[in-house]
Protein backbone atom coordinates (compact mmCIF):
# COMPACT_ATOMS: atom_id res chain seq x y z
CA UNK A 1 0.00 0.00 0.00
CA UNK A 2 1.30 3.54 -0.83
CA UNK A 3 1.75 6.04 1.85
CA UNK A 4 -0.25 9.01 2.48
CA UNK A 5 -0.34 11.22 -0.73
CA UNK A 6 -0.99 14.13 0.90
CA UNK A 7 2.51 13.43 2.70
CA UNK A 8 4.66 15.49 0.60
CA UNK A 9 5.07 19.11 2.34
CA UNK A 10 4.95 18.38 5.58
CA UNK A 11 6.90 19.36 8.08
CA UNK A 12 7.05 16.97 11.53
CA UNK A 13 7.24 17.73 15.20
CA UNK A 14 11.02 18.80 16.12
CA UNK A 15 13.03 15.84 17.62
CA UNK A 16 13.92 15.80 21.53
CA UNK A 17 17.03 17.74 22.17
CA UNK A 18 20.23 15.13 21.68
CA UNK A 19 23.35 16.04 23.73
CA UNK A 20 26.48 15.62 21.94
CA UNK A 21 28.50 14.18 24.77
CA UNK A 22 32.19 13.07 24.24
CA UNK A 23 31.78 9.76 24.91
CA UNK A 24 28.93 9.86 21.93
CA UNK A 25 31.96 11.00 19.16
CA UNK A 26 34.20 8.57 20.38
CA UNK A 27 32.54 5.68 20.10
CA UNK A 28 30.85 7.01 16.58
CA UNK A 29 34.40 7.78 15.68
CA UNK A 30 36.02 4.16 16.93
CA UNK A 31 33.20 2.45 15.50
CA UNK A 32 34.01 3.47 11.85
CA UNK A 33 37.54 2.70 12.60
CA UNK A 34 38.82 6.19 13.36
CA UNK A 35 39.71 8.31 16.86
CA UNK A 36 38.12 11.69 18.41
CA UNK A 37 40.67 13.80 18.45
CA UNK A 38 39.26 16.61 20.23
CA UNK A 39 37.92 18.86 17.39
CA UNK A 40 34.87 18.65 15.33
CA UNK A 41 32.53 15.34 15.25
CA UNK A 42 33.00 13.11 12.28
CA UNK A 43 31.15 14.71 9.44
CA UNK A 44 28.36 12.01 9.07
CA UNK A 45 27.33 12.24 12.83
CA UNK A 46 24.54 14.49 12.68
CA UNK A 47 22.60 11.43 11.28
CA UNK A 48 22.44 10.63 14.90
CA UNK A 49 20.18 13.15 15.17
CA UNK A 50 18.22 13.30 11.56
CA UNK A 51 17.58 9.44 11.88
CA UNK A 52 15.64 10.47 14.95
CA UNK A 53 13.69 12.57 12.94
CA UNK A 54 13.42 9.64 10.33
CA UNK A 55 12.31 7.53 12.74
CA UNK A 56 9.79 9.92 13.56
CA UNK A 57 8.11 9.95 10.17
CA UNK A 58 8.22 5.68 9.59
CA UNK A 59 6.95 4.91 12.61
CA UNK A 60 4.00 7.53 12.54
CA UNK A 61 0.97 5.25 12.02
CA UNK A 62 -0.55 7.49 9.51
CA UNK A 63 1.92 8.22 7.24
CA UNK A 64 1.44 3.94 6.30
CA UNK A 65 5.26 3.29 5.72
CA UNK A 66 6.13 -0.34 6.97
CA UNK A 67 9.86 -0.29 8.25
CA UNK A 68 11.39 -3.60 7.01
CA UNK A 69 10.67 -2.01 3.38
CA UNK A 70 12.40 0.98 3.47
CA UNK A 71 15.88 1.39 2.01
CA UNK A 72 18.24 4.30 2.05
CA UNK A 73 18.60 5.53 -1.47
CA UNK A 74 20.40 8.82 -1.23
CA UNK A 75 22.23 10.75 1.06
CA UNK A 76 23.47 14.61 1.30
CA UNK A 77 24.73 16.87 4.02
CA UNK A 78 25.28 20.74 3.98
CA UNK A 79 26.98 21.49 6.60
CA UNK A 80 26.70 25.80 8.45
CA UNK A 81 29.03 24.89 10.50
CA UNK A 82 30.49 21.25 12.29
CA UNK A 83 29.47 19.38 15.35
CA UNK A 84 31.15 19.94 18.58
CA UNK A 85 31.03 18.44 21.74
CA UNK A 86 28.75 20.39 24.22
CA UNK A 87 26.15 20.79 21.08
CA UNK A 88 22.09 20.29 21.75
CA UNK A 89 21.07 19.24 18.87
CA UNK A 90 17.00 19.06 17.26
CA UNK A 91 16.24 17.85 13.71
CA UNK A 92 13.20 19.09 12.34
CA UNK A 93 12.04 16.86 9.07
CA UNK A 94 9.83 17.77 6.91
CA UNK A 95 9.35 15.90 3.42
CA UNK A 96 9.93 17.79 0.40
CA UNK A 97 9.06 15.12 -2.41
CA UNK A 98 6.49 12.02 -2.87
CA UNK A 99 7.04 9.90 -6.27
CA UNK A 100 6.09 7.17 -7.05
CA UNK A 101 8.13 4.58 -9.20
CA UNK A 102 7.72 1.17 -9.70
CA UNK A 103 5.48 0.97 -6.81
CA UNK A 104 8.01 2.26 -4.52
CA UNK A 105 7.52 5.43 -2.92
CA UNK A 106 10.35 7.68 -3.07
CA UNK A 107 10.59 9.61 -0.46
CA UNK A 108 12.68 13.05 -0.21
CA UNK A 109 13.05 14.47 3.16
CA UNK A 110 15.40 17.19 4.53
CA UNK A 111 16.05 17.50 8.30
CA UNK A 112 17.02 20.99 9.61
CA UNK A 113 19.35 20.13 12.73
CA UNK A 114 19.87 23.07 14.72
CA UNK A 115 21.46 24.22 17.88
CA UNK A 116 20.15 25.28 21.49
CA UNK A 117 20.38 28.64 20.19
CA UNK A 118 17.84 27.40 17.13
CA UNK A 119 21.16 28.84 14.79
CA UNK A 120 21.37 26.19 11.99
CA UNK A 121 24.02 23.62 12.26
CA UNK A 122 23.39 21.11 9.27
CA UNK A 123 21.27 19.56 6.66
CA UNK A 124 20.71 16.43 6.22
CA UNK A 125 18.78 15.43 3.11
CA UNK A 126 17.61 11.76 2.88
CA UNK A 127 15.89 9.79 0.32
CA UNK A 128 14.02 7.35 1.48
CA UNK A 129 12.89 4.02 -0.85
CA UNK A 130 9.48 2.55 0.32
CA UNK A 131 9.42 -0.63 -2.07
CA UNK A 132 5.92 -2.18 -2.64
CA UNK A 133 4.84 -5.81 -0.81
CA UNK A 134 5.81 -7.48 -4.01
CA UNK A 135 9.33 -6.33 -3.92
CA UNK A 136 10.22 -8.28 -0.69
CA UNK A 137 12.77 -10.27 -2.42
CA UNK A 138 14.14 -7.77 -4.10
CA UNK A 139 17.55 -7.42 -3.66
CA UNK A 140 18.04 -4.48 -5.98
CA UNK A 141 18.59 -0.84 -4.94
CA UNK A 142 20.23 0.69 -1.61
CA UNK A 143 20.49 -0.28 1.73
CA UNK A 144 18.61 0.50 4.63
CA UNK B 1 45.35 21.05 -2.43
CA UNK B 2 44.95 21.87 -6.06
CA UNK B 3 42.68 20.87 -9.12
CA UNK B 4 43.41 17.60 -10.48
CA UNK B 5 45.28 16.02 -7.68
CA UNK B 6 44.60 12.67 -7.22
CA UNK B 7 44.30 11.97 -3.35
CA UNK B 8 45.93 8.97 -1.81
CA UNK B 9 43.25 5.75 -1.59
CA UNK B 10 42.23 5.20 2.09
CA UNK B 11 41.64 1.62 2.39
CA UNK B 12 39.20 0.43 5.29
CA UNK B 13 38.99 -3.00 6.51
CA UNK B 14 35.08 -3.87 8.07
CA UNK B 15 33.90 -6.58 10.23
CA UNK B 16 30.55 -7.64 12.06
CA UNK B 17 31.83 -6.64 14.84
CA UNK B 18 32.21 -2.80 13.42
CA UNK B 19 28.91 -2.97 12.46
CA UNK B 20 27.25 -3.93 15.56
CA UNK B 21 29.62 -1.23 16.78
CA UNK B 22 28.27 1.46 14.73
CA UNK B 23 24.58 0.23 15.40
CA UNK B 24 24.84 0.68 18.89
CA UNK B 25 27.26 4.16 18.03
CA UNK B 26 24.04 5.41 15.27
CA UNK B 27 20.89 4.20 16.86
CA UNK B 28 19.83 2.33 13.54
CA UNK B 29 19.60 -1.11 15.01
CA UNK B 30 18.33 -2.33 11.30
CA UNK B 31 19.05 -6.14 12.20
CA UNK B 32 19.84 -6.62 8.03
CA UNK B 33 23.37 -4.76 9.41
CA UNK B 34 23.75 -7.50 12.08
CA UNK B 35 21.59 -10.87 11.51
CA UNK B 36 21.72 -13.19 8.59
CA UNK B 37 18.60 -14.66 9.24
CA UNK B 38 16.83 -11.46 8.78
CA UNK B 39 19.19 -10.11 5.81
CA UNK B 40 18.68 -13.20 3.34
CA UNK B 41 15.30 -13.35 4.39
CA UNK B 42 14.51 -10.07 2.57
CA UNK B 43 16.50 -11.10 -0.19
CA UNK B 44 20.09 -9.65 0.55
CA UNK B 45 23.12 -12.05 0.28
CA UNK B 46 24.06 -11.59 3.49
CA UNK B 47 24.66 -9.05 6.79
CA UNK B 48 25.32 -5.93 5.16
CA UNK B 49 27.42 -2.46 5.99
CA UNK B 50 24.82 0.47 6.82
CA UNK B 51 24.77 2.74 3.85
CA UNK B 52 25.57 5.48 6.54
CA UNK B 53 28.79 3.47 7.51
CA UNK B 54 30.10 3.27 4.26
CA UNK B 55 29.23 6.97 3.81
CA UNK B 56 30.99 7.51 7.46
CA UNK B 57 34.13 6.14 5.69
CA UNK B 58 34.32 7.98 2.20
CA UNK B 59 34.05 11.33 5.19
CA UNK B 60 36.67 9.44 6.88
CA UNK B 61 39.29 9.51 3.81
CA UNK B 62 38.32 13.26 3.25
CA UNK B 63 39.31 13.92 6.96
CA UNK B 64 42.61 12.14 6.25
CA UNK B 65 43.03 14.39 2.97
CA UNK B 66 42.27 17.53 4.76
CA UNK B 67 44.28 16.73 7.50
CA UNK B 68 41.54 17.06 10.00
CA UNK B 69 37.86 17.26 10.91
CA UNK B 70 35.76 20.28 10.76
CA UNK B 71 36.78 20.82 6.99
CA UNK B 72 33.86 19.15 4.87
CA UNK B 73 30.81 21.82 3.61
CA UNK B 74 28.84 19.10 1.28
CA UNK B 75 28.79 15.73 1.41
CA UNK B 76 26.71 13.60 -0.89
CA UNK B 77 26.07 10.26 -2.20
CA UNK B 78 23.43 7.64 -3.38
CA UNK B 79 23.64 4.10 -2.02
CA UNK B 80 24.23 1.81 -5.35
CA UNK B 81 25.51 -1.75 -4.20
CA UNK B 82 25.48 -3.15 -0.66
CA UNK B 83 28.97 -3.92 1.10
CA UNK B 84 28.35 -7.57 2.00
CA UNK B 85 30.03 -8.17 5.18
CA UNK B 86 31.37 -11.85 5.60
CA UNK B 87 31.20 -13.79 9.39
CA UNK B 88 34.41 -14.25 9.62
CA UNK B 89 37.72 -12.25 11.60
CA UNK B 90 39.10 -10.74 7.98
CA UNK B 91 35.85 -8.50 7.30
CA UNK B 92 35.98 -6.73 4.05
CA UNK B 93 37.84 -4.36 2.34
CA UNK B 94 36.23 -0.73 1.24
CA UNK B 95 38.57 1.54 -0.91
CA UNK B 96 38.50 5.49 -1.04
CA UNK B 97 39.84 7.31 -3.74
CA UNK B 98 39.11 10.83 -4.65
CA UNK B 99 39.94 13.49 -6.82
CA UNK B 100 40.26 17.36 -7.00
CA UNK B 101 37.93 18.64 -9.40
CA UNK B 102 37.65 22.59 -8.88
CA UNK B 103 39.32 24.55 -6.32
CA UNK B 104 37.34 28.30 -5.55
CA UNK B 105 37.12 30.38 -2.58
CA UNK B 106 34.21 28.68 -2.09
CA UNK B 107 35.78 25.21 -1.38
CA UNK B 108 37.76 22.25 -2.89
CA UNK B 109 35.19 20.14 -4.50
CA UNK B 110 36.37 16.32 -4.68
CA UNK B 111 34.77 13.74 -6.47
CA UNK B 112 35.13 10.22 -4.59
CA UNK B 113 35.15 6.58 -5.60
CA UNK B 114 34.02 3.96 -2.89
CA UNK B 115 34.88 0.64 -3.80
CA UNK B 116 34.21 -2.91 -2.55
CA UNK B 117 36.36 -5.43 -4.45
CA UNK B 118 34.77 -4.53 -8.46
CA UNK B 119 31.79 -3.21 -7.34
CA UNK B 120 31.18 0.97 -6.94
CA UNK B 121 29.31 0.67 -3.62
CA UNK B 122 28.59 4.87 -3.63
CA UNK B 123 26.79 6.68 -6.45
CA UNK B 124 28.23 9.82 -7.64
CA UNK B 125 30.26 10.65 -4.19
CA UNK B 126 31.23 13.78 -3.75
CA UNK B 127 32.22 16.37 -1.19
CA UNK B 128 33.35 20.30 -1.21
CA UNK B 129 36.07 21.35 1.93
CA UNK B 130 36.80 24.21 3.25
CA UNK B 131 38.83 26.11 0.74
Amino acid sequence: MPVDPTLAGRTFPPTAAYTVTEERVREFAAATGSSYDGGAAPATFPIVVAFGAMTGLMEDPEVGIALHRVVHGEQRFSYTRPVVVGDELTAELTVDTLRQIGGADIIGTRSEITDADGKPVCTAFATLVHRGPSDDNDDTGGEA
Amino acid sequence: MQTGDVLPEQAYTVTRADLVRYAGASGDRNPIHWSQRVATSVGLPGVIAHGMYTMALAARALDTWAGGTGKVRELSCKFTKPVVVPDDDEGVVVRVNGTVKQVTDAGVQVALEVTCGDDKVLGAPKAVLEA
